[in-house]
């Protein structure tokens, strides 16, 4: 099959699944009359779009921005982290059940500090991003460098390889997909990260984000502002998990099973 | 080039856990010249070989090498990056050890000559077959012109035809450049064919039952259906077989 054909045959069903529930919604809210603060139509959504377009595209530019510095930070410290943690066993042993408490702990609760720690706007919305987004790069990379074939890792050793040399030859192209397995995770939670660090720590007004409009527009009933804003923040979570997809693709595509 | 001498003095290799591998071995390989180990599946051969190499440590004894060696390993499967082409995974010794990138690419094609993989330089491993997979691994073995060669049962997991080729390409390589070689097998046919001398082991702990000086000078086709071939070949595996019921 031609390129062509594998992406249409991969792109239809989502699409047609897509275009069906979005088709059950507007039947569901026109047979029942339901009234739009409750749930508007998907239409109606598409005209709020239409209509706020400037604001809502400038608020997702904002809410990307801290997205992808926050999946920046998670990547690079997620990344150093996990090799650190996989170099040194005392450290593996002593930090790595701590890191578990930034999975554990709610980000709606700590959420406030972040604002206290880093001010209003965006440095408190980027740290919301990157620790709700971290713990998967730090598992992956520390599971991928973990699971090393030890034939390999004895090769390297017979030839005199330092450690690090080991780490950056053998370890880090070995564990790439199961770092890239974290990142895809990763993506997805960064968005929710910035929107929920938006909630409490944003600026209003013309400096809104997507999870400031959110709240305001919830405030005033707006339902069709939230959906909207909603479609947005998924629709930047879909272009992230995109972009990470096709970069492992590129890395790893010609020689591991997981990038075909 | 410089003859390595390895000589091993009571050396003695017991595992966490308590299993003696190695029981006090005195050993010394011919230098210039290739020295089987074989024994049964088990045995502590491997074990003795990676000794040699450096990879594990005895437990008691010590093993000399002179002078300082350098050593081309061949394991048992090709342990080939798979995400480097296959020049670069021959290049890999030589990579490790701070030559250019110039010098690894012309050392690498030159080996990969050798072994007869110049067209396949540029592919991935995954797209060679078993036995070009395991001519890369010879052909990274013998990169950094080692002086002194481990081979641990470099061609067991391949069919017998490939196994035979890859015998007789091994056999010519080690005997042009003098090199001191241990080749680890349980193929008595194997042994006898590609080495000097063949040590024969007693299941674990690994000891030394006998010793064959190989007589044969050419190494070719022709020397397995020589009767002086399967004599030599019969009398081992009583020695092998007498072993292995005394040890059970």
């Amino acid at each position: 099959m031609k390129y062509p054909g594998i992406i249409f045959a991969s792109v239809w069903p989502p699409v047609a699944v897509v275009l069906i529930l979005l088709g059950l919604w507007h039947f569901v809210v026109v047979a029942f009359s339901i009234p739009e603060f409750l749930l508007p139509t998907p239409w109606l959504v598409l005209q709020t779009i239409d209509e706020q377009w400037p604001r809502l595209i400038a608020a997702t530019g904002r809410t990307a921005t801290a997205t992808l510095v926050g999946f920046g930070l998670s990547a690079v410290i997620g990344i150093i982290s996990g090799s650190l943690l996989s170099l040194v066993s005392l450290a593996r042993r002593g930090v790595y059940p701590l890191t578990l408490l930034l999975q554990m702990v709610p980000l709606v609760a700590i959420a406030p500090m972040l604002v206290i720690w880093f001010g209003y706007g965006l440095p408190s919305v980027i740290a919301a991003a990157c620790i709700v987004s971290v713990f998967p790069v730090i598992a992956g990379t520390l599971d991928g460098l973990q699971s090393v074939d030890a034939g390999l890792s004895e090769m390297f050793k017979i030839h005199g390889a330092s450690r690090v040399r080991t780490w950056w030859s053998l370890g880090l192209p070995w564990s790439l997909p199961s770092v890239f397995t974290g990142l895809r995770i990763a993506a997805g939670l960064a968005v929710i990260g910035a929107i929920v660090g938006e909630f409490v720590g944003a600026f209003g007004g013309d400096q809104a984000p997507l999870g400031a409009i959110i709240t305001s527009a919830l405030k005033q009933n707006q339902t069709p502002t939230v959906f909207a804003a909603v479609a947005l923040a998924a629709m930047l979570g879909f272009a992230l998990f995109g972009v990470v997809n096709l970069v492992g693709w590129l890395l790893l595509g010609r020689w591991h099973e997981s990038a075909r | 080039m410089t003859e390595v001498n390895v000589r091993l003095h009571g050396v003695q290799k017991i595992f966490p856990g308590g299993v003696e591998a190695v029981a006090a071995m005195d050993l010394e390989l011919s230098p210039g010249r290739v020295t089987a180990l074989l024994g049964p599946t088990g045995c502590g051969k491997s074990t003795l070989l990676r000794l040699i190499g450096g990879v594990e440590t005895p437990t008691a004894g010590s093993i000399e090498i002179e002078p300082e060696p350098r050593i081309g390993f061949c394991f048992q499967e090709p342990r080939l990056l798979p995400w480097r082409s296959v020049r670069r995974n021959v290049a890999l010794p030589l990579e490790l050890a701070g030559a250019s990138s110039d010098s690894c690419r012309i050392e690498a094609d030159r080996r990969l000559e050798m072994v007869g993989l110049g067209d396949a330089a540029e592919f991935l491993p995954a797209a060679l077959s078993g036995g070009m997979r395991m001519r890369a691994a010879v052909a990274r073995a013998f990169i950094a012109d080692p002086n002194l060669l481990l081979l641990d049962e470099p061609f067991a997991a391949l069919d017998e035809v490939t196994r035979l080729r890859l015998d007789e390409e091994v056999a010519s390589l080690v005997r042009k450049r003098s090199i001191t070689a241990l080749l680890v097998t349980h193929s008595i046919a194997e042994a006898v064919f590609l080495a000097d001398e063949v040590v024969v082991l007693s299941p674990r702990p690994a000891r030394i039952l006998d010793r064959f000086a190989i007589p044969f000078d050419e190494r070719n086709a022709a020397l397995r259906g020589q009767e002086g071939f399967a004599r030599l070949q019969s009398r081992i595996y009583d020695v092998l077989l007498a072993g292995m019921e005394g040890g059970t």
